[in-house]
């Protein structure tokens, strides 16, 4: 079905064919990046989902560790002992570029060099349960960092991908056939303009030799 | 220099001054939703944030789904894990490939 009304020429007729040719390649390309990006998304999400399982864990296990150190100590020293951290998380961001898509990668930098230099408070009226507690966070923080990345790097494909799967869907079943119909139009349009150009001729060839002849005439005295 | 910052309810996000991250204790939607505006101005490349803030949200956090950064990850929260975190997962996942094929209905 023809939406747009073209121009049967030849001009129109040349310009399409050359687009047709242009959005076949298009497709093809877009088909193969969509292909390429899926493949990524797929290992990256099932990192994704690894990553999450042991983050929920170990915040869980942090969360209760928490709880338990709070059973015992009071409000105002764990409030106290946490006011003042002494450890500080930087971030640097780099991109990645997957399949034109930018991605970025966290570097983690922490203030103090030691790792295990974490607690901010002296042992002197803490209970155990609070150094565990921050202990495991301090544990999970590298992979906490990882997921995020991880995240919002599957965001950003799964968006890309939706993107690429119209534009692939929108060449495959709207342009491209539309494209091919109106050529076959334009062809057929053109055919047809030569036949009756033909016959026109051959009319008035018939009527330029009946005239310089008499033909007609002619047989009429045979008769 | 990015920082990470961490929103949620008091109890839930305590700990993670300790480590080193910012925390940004709320108690209700409204305050969660102006303070998450104020977060995303740039200072944060990933922003934590309880799952239970987070459902209340979704709307305003969908929005910086598109955008290389802030990073803006659910993590459960004191109360337990509802999930949140993972059907997000699972549903990038239906975006991307149009039916959940990873996760099959857990």
């Amino acid at each position: 079905m023809i939406t747009t009304q073209v121009n049967p020429t030849r001009m129109e007729l040349t310009k399409l064919k050359r687009k047709l040719v242009t959005a076949i390649r298009g497709h093809k390309l877009l088909k193969d990046k969509r292909d390429e990006l899926m493949r990524k998304f797929l290992d990256m999400v099932r990192e994704n989902k690894a990553l999450r399982e042991k983050v929920e864990a170990g915040i869980n296990r942090a969360n209760k560790n928490f709880v338990l150190a709070r059973s015992v100590m009071d409000d105002e020293i764990i409030n106290v002992s946490l006011m003042a951290p002494r450890q500080e998380v930087y971030l640097d961001i780099h991109t990645r570029n997957v399949m034109s898509v930018d991605i970025p990668q966290f570097e983690y930098k922490t203030k103090t060099a030691d790792e295990h230099d974490i607690y901010p408070y002296g042992y002197a009226f803490t209970s155990s349960d609070l150094d565990d507690a921050v202990k495991s966070l301090a544990d999970i923080l590298p992979d906490m960092l990882k997921l995020a990345e991880v995240e919002k790097a599957c965001q950003l494909l799964a968006a890309e991908i939706e993107k690429t799967r119209r534009r692939v869907n929108a060449l495959e079943h709207v342009m491209i056939p539309d494209m091919q119909e109106k050529i076959k139009y334009i062809m057929m349009k053109l055919d047809e303009n030569e036949r009756s150009t033909q016959v026109r001729l051959m009319k008035v060839k018939d009527m330029m030799l009946e005239q310089a002849h008499n033909y007609s005439k002619r047989m009429m005295e045979q008769q | 220099m990015y920082r990470v910052a961490v929103l949620g309810e008091r109890d839930s996000i305590y700990g993670f001054a300790a480590i080193g991250l910012d925390t940004w204790p709320v108690d209700n939607a409204a305050e969660a939703s102006k303070l998450l505006k104020e977060l995303t101005d740039g200072r944060y490349a990933v922003i934590y944030i309880t799952e239970s803030l987070q459902a209340m949200l979704e709307s305003e956090i969908d929005r910086y789904s598109a955008m290389q950064v802030p990073a803006i990850i659910p993590i459960p929260g004191v109360s337990g894990n509802t999930g949140m975190g993972m059907r997000n997962v699972k549903k990038s996942v239906e975006r991307a490939v149009g039916s959940d094929i990873i996760f099959n209905n857990e």
